[in-house]
Order: structure tokens, then sequence, then C-alpha cells
């Protein structure tokens, strides 16, 4: 029951996107109505799951049900449920955001499209498969190239240009890190690759250390980390609103990758007896968070316009995260990764909010949008600044909201870590850079306001200073989720710091997908067994 | 021999794809992307080592090859050609929108200069 659950939440949106690649044009209220029910229900069911503690051990679902190193094969475990958990919650409000807005209707099959995207993302959460990680992400990629374009104009199609070229070249690097694992390991499941590691013959040693170098670059593209990020604002502030808010959680998956491929496969491992690899990646993660937090600080300041600062936000809780991934001393590992999943739910529920309040600016504040300089006021301006307000404080980093805590329980991890000067000094200053930032991004926003234009009363009613705006409630809801996560705070941090030592040892991974251990090569079937026979 | 031809060609076709995607206009890129895969596609498929007379089937010859890198390198084919047509029809989207076909669409031109522009700019 539990694994045909899991299940659903990859057949689903694959099935619904191919209904609704069928109804998009013809039917288009059924079409939204199909595709909020089919989100709904992965919602409901990846939350079920895990208050149900279906992820307490890791489930494995073998596909064809072939044992492991031969199939290819999902693992459910803590860390994947709370991914689709929040692909679920952000992909909901980015939708009911689109269809209040009719956003959705400003080209062809938008939700077909943002069921496959749901099919990518939830299929590379689960799988423990390199290859079918690989083969996932391509379909993330490919439905985002088609999320990214939706609508068209010109510099959208400028930065989907870029998007694409630098995904085609990840995709590349992918498949040459992947081939050469195979090529010297033998195996493509993560945790049979982990199992052989250690039996890696010396001479191999150098081609397997490129290629898992070669696959965290990967990882970083899609995470955006310094300095393989500069495609990610232009992207990401000039794609529509419901999709930019969806792809909040697209920079998760690489980091997911870089958490998932390093605590099953690196932590605690050793190539050929030769190289520690628990220490292999960390060192790197570590100083790149630390350049990319401060270079996103800097990018909060330059930006022109509210879409492209909240892009910069996302790339600074890139960097944040991957400083605390990259703490690996001692006991603070299971701290670090604790705070850093409290900061990974806070960040990316809050940015996706955030986008949805940006595009509330760009559509109905008069002449100037988004872009951050003096205009006449909006409506609903009291309201719409307090959102901001609130949303600034929280994503800085400032003390009653969600930012404050993920920022602490880093720091607080970080204290035993040689490294503690640098990382106390970059997330605090790139904190206060982001805080005065987003002040003066406010200020001209929502105080220095000019005059409303003289004929404005003439062909617009007074009441347009109280009119509704639609899909206001979308980014509400987001602040309600990260007070309710203060409110909830000890519980939360509890169920985390259990799922940080589920993610740290990884032995119970490896015993759930290989229980019989590696195979030995006499008895295993293929070329030694023929051999044998002859 | 073959071993070091094979190499050979991986490094050529590899060099010249990302020496192309460097280039300035939307077209060299495109067909850089695709040199770069074809590229890794024959580096996959001699992850299972070079061999000849050995089918992958166990038991059909004295010697079977391994058959994963060609179910893997089947899977990289289709889903790098897919990638090309959707790049090469966006290439010639970002082309008609940007008025020219330098990868950052710089020299767009004012919408009401457009349509007399004597010289397209290059880039």
């Amino acid at each position: 029951m539990t694994a045909n659950l899991i299940s659903l939440l990859v057949l689903l949106p694959i099935g619904l996107t191919a209904v609704l690649a069928i109804t998009g044009q013809r039917l288009p209220g059924l079409s939204r109505g199909l595709d909020v029910a089919g989100v709904t229900l992965l919602l409901v069911v990846s939350a079920g799951l895990l208050i149900a503690g279906a992820g307490n051990t890791p489930q494995v679902i073998e596909l064809g049900n072939w044992a492991a190193p031969f199939g290819i094969v999902w693992v459910f475990d803590r860390l994947s449920g709370l991914m689709l958990l929040l692909t679920a919650t952000v992909a909901l409000l980015a939708l009911i955001y689109a269809v209040r807005r009719d956003e959705d209707t400003a080209g062809p099959h938008f939700h077909a499209l943002f069921q496959a995207q749901l099919f990518g993302l939830n299929g590379a959460f689960l799988t423990g498969d390199l290859f079918n990680l690989f083969v996932f992400f391509e379909v993330l990629l490919l439905a985002s190239y088609g999320l990214l374009l939706h609508g068209s104009g010109r510099r959208r199609t400028r930065a989907g240009f870029h998007y694409v070229v630098i995904n085609l070249i990840g995709s590349t690097l992918f498949l040459f890190a992947v081939g050469a694992l195979y090529g010297t390991v033998g195996s493509l499941n993560l945790a049979d690759i982990s199992l052989k590691l250690p039996a890696v013959a010396p001479d191999a040693v150098p081609l397997v250390t490129t290629a898992i170098f070669l696959l965290f670059t990967v990882f970083l593209i899609k995470g955006a980390a310094f300095p393989l990020y500069l495609w990610l604002p232009g992207a990401y502030a000039h794609a529509s609103i419901p999709v930019a808010a969806l792809f909040a959680i697209m920079t998760k998956v690489g980091l997911y990758s870089v958490l998932r491929v390093d605590s099953v496969m690196l932590s605690g491992n050793t190539l050929g007896g030769l190289v520690e690899t628990t220490s292999l990646i960390a060192p790197w993660l570590l100083w790149l968070g630390l350049i990319t937090l401060l270079l996103a600080a800097f990018g909060v300041v330059s930006a022109g316009f509210l879409r492209r600062q909240v892009a910069y936000l996302i790339i600074a809780s890139v960097g944040t995260i991957l400083i605390a991934l990259g703490l690996i001393t001692g006991s603070s590992r299971e701290a670090a990764i604790s705070g850093a999943l409290f900061y990974w739910i806070h960040t990316t529920i809050l940015s996706a909010g955030f986008f949805l309040l940006a595009g509330l600016l760009l559509r109905h504040r008069p002449d100037a949008g988004d872009g951050i300089e003096s205009a006449p006021p909006m409506p609903q301006a009291v309201l719409v600044g307090s959102l901001f307000f609130a949303y600034a404080i929280a994503m800085a980093g400032l003390p009653p909201l969600t930012g404050f805590f993920g920022k602490v329980m880093i720091l607080a991890a970080a204290l035993d870590s040689p490294m503690i000067a640098p990382i106390f000094a970059v997330i605090l200053i790139s904190g206060l850079i982001m805080i005065i930032a987003l002040a003066r991004a406010g200020s001209r926003l929502f105080f220095q306001t000019q005059a409303a234009p003289a004929q404005q009363p003439t062909h617009s009613m007074p009441a347009d200073q109280k009119q509704a705006l639609p899909g206001l409630n979308t980014a509400i809801v987001p602040l309600v989720l990260a007070a309710a996560m203060v409110v909830v705070a000890q519980p939360l941090t509890t169920w985390l710091e259990t799922t940080a030592s589920q993610i740290t040892a990884s032995k119970g991974y490896l015993e759930a997908v290989m229980p019989n251990g590696v195979l030995d090569p006499a008895t295993a079937p293929g070329k030694s067994g023929m051999e044998g026979d002859h | 021999m073959t071993n070091i031809a094979i190499s050979l060609l991986i490094g050529v076709l590899t060099g010249a794809g990302v020496y192309l995607a460097l280039r300035a206009q939307t077209f060299p890129v495109v067909l850089g992307l695709t040199l770069m895969s074809y590229g890794v596609n024959l580096f996959l498929f001699t992850m299972g080592r070079l061999q000849t007379a050995a089918p992958a089937v166990i038991g059909a010859t004295e010697h079977s090859t391994d058959p994963l890198p060609q179910a893997l390198v089947l899977t990289a084919i289709v889903i790098a050609f897919a990638m090309t047509a959707f790049v090469i029809v966006l290439a010639l989207k970002a082309r008609a929108a940007l008025g020219n076909d330098h990868v950052d669409g710089t020299h767009i031109p004012p919408p009401e200069q457009a349509p007399d522009h004597h010289e397209e700019p290059r880039a």
C-alpha cells in the first residue's frame, strides 16, 4: 500500500500530463480543475506519507521487481518525503496564482508542462540510481524550458536560450560523469557504487575522482552555486510569475542531489583504500557557499527590479545551504544538516511567495511595475507593503521569522569548525547587506510615491483604490506557513534532527537498498561466470 | 590502435564542441552542443570496453559484451536528439524575436527603426 502511494507520486503527474496535453486547448476549465486536483492530491499523499512515518526507515521500490543492482530502485526516506512535500506545496501556490490571474492562458499547454515538471521533480527526489537521476533531470529540464518560455517575449526568449544552453552543457557533463563511473566502478546504483568504491583498482582512482567532481559540478550548475549561477537571475527574473515561483524548488534539486550523493556515496567511504572521500567534496562546498552568498548579497543590492532581487535572494539561500552542507567536522554534521533543512524549507516556500508578491506589484503598480523606483501608489499599498516588509525580514534573516532561526542553527553548528571566522563574517555581513538593499527597495517601492496622475479619476472609479488583487492570498499563505514554522519550531527541529541522523547514518540506506551487500563476482551472472562454464 | 583512434575521436568531437559552444552566434552554439553530445555518446559506448565479435548476449559466443552502456547510449541519443530539435527551434525564435542571432541578443533595434535598418548588425 505504502509502495503504491509512493509510486503514485510519480505516476500521477505523468498520467495527468498525457491527459492535459489532450484537454489543454479544448477544455481549459477541465484542465485547470484536473491540474489543481492533481497537485492537491500530491500534497495530501506526500504529507500523509510523512505523517504516517513511511520514511522512518527507507522504503525501497524495485521497478519491475528486479533486485537492487540490476533494476532501478526508488527510495523514499524522510529527506525524499520532505522534498516531495515541499514540491507539492510550492506547486499548489504557483498553480493557484496562475489560475486566479489567468497566467495559464498566456500560451498553450501550461498545465501539461506543469505536471511534466512535477513528474521530473518527484522522480529526481525519489530515484536511487544515477542514470535514472539523469533521465529525470532531463524530464524536469525539458518541462522547465517550456514553462520558462511560456507566454513569450523578447527578454524571456533571450534568458531562456541561456538557460537551455547551460543546462544542455550540464547534461553532457552529467553523461561523462555517469559513463566514467560506470566504466570504472561498474554500477549506477548509488548504494551499490557506495559499497564498491573501497574496492576500486588503484590505477582507476584518479578517473573515479574526476568523475565524482564532474558529477558535483553538474549538481552545482542546477543548484546555482558560484561560478555557475549566472544563468539564474536572468532566467528567473524574466519567467512568468507562477513559473518563477515554481522554480524556487528547482535549485533545491541540485542541492538535494549534492546532499544525497555526498551522504550515501562519499561520507565515511574510501576510494580504493587510498583516498578518504568524506572530505573530498565538502570543503569545496563550504568555500563555494561562502563566495556564492557574498556575491548574491551584492546582486541583491544591484538588482533594478524586485523579481531580479528575489532571484538573487534565492542564490543567497543556495550559498547558505552549501555552507551548512560543507560543515563536516565531527558531531556538528548532523546539527548542520538539520539547520540546513530548516533553512531549506523556509527559503523554498518564502522565495516562491516573494515571487508571487513581486507579480502583484508588476501587474498593479502604475507605470513602474516591480521596478525599484518611485511611482504612483498602487492599490492596497498598505497591505502589500506590510507583506513586503514581512518577506524582507524573513528572507534577510531578522528575528521574528524563520530565516533567523535557520541561520542561528547553521551558525551554532559552525561553532567548532576551524572555518568559524569566515563563516560568521560572511553570513552576518551578507545578511546586513541584504537588509540594507531590501530596506532601500521597500522605501522606493512603497514610501517614495509620486502623486497619482491627475487624469486618473476621470476614467477609473475611486473605488479602484480598494480594488481586489486576485492571487493576493497566495502571497499571504507562505508567510502564514513561515509563522507556523516558528510556532512549531521545537517539534519540527526534533523531526529534522532525526532526519539528519538518518541522512548521516548512510548504513540504513545501504542496507535497505542492498540487503545482501555487494554480489560476489564469482557467483554473479555475467562474463566471469560465463568463463567459468567454458 | 583502435583505442587511440577512438579516444582521439572523442577528444576532437568534444573539443570542437566546446570551441563552437563558446561562439557568439546561436548557430555555432547549437552545432557545438550537438558535437559535444556526439562525443559523450561515443564515450558512453566505450565504457563497455572495445570488443570485437562479442554480441551483448550471454552464451551466444565465447565472449559477451556489457549490454548496459548500449542501453545508456540509446537513451542518451534520444534525449540529445530531442534537445537539439528544441534548441534549434528556440534559436530560430530568438532570431525572430531579437532581430539578430547573437547569443546575448545585443543590438536590439528600437522598434520604430527596425523596418528600415539597412545593414544587419553583426556581433
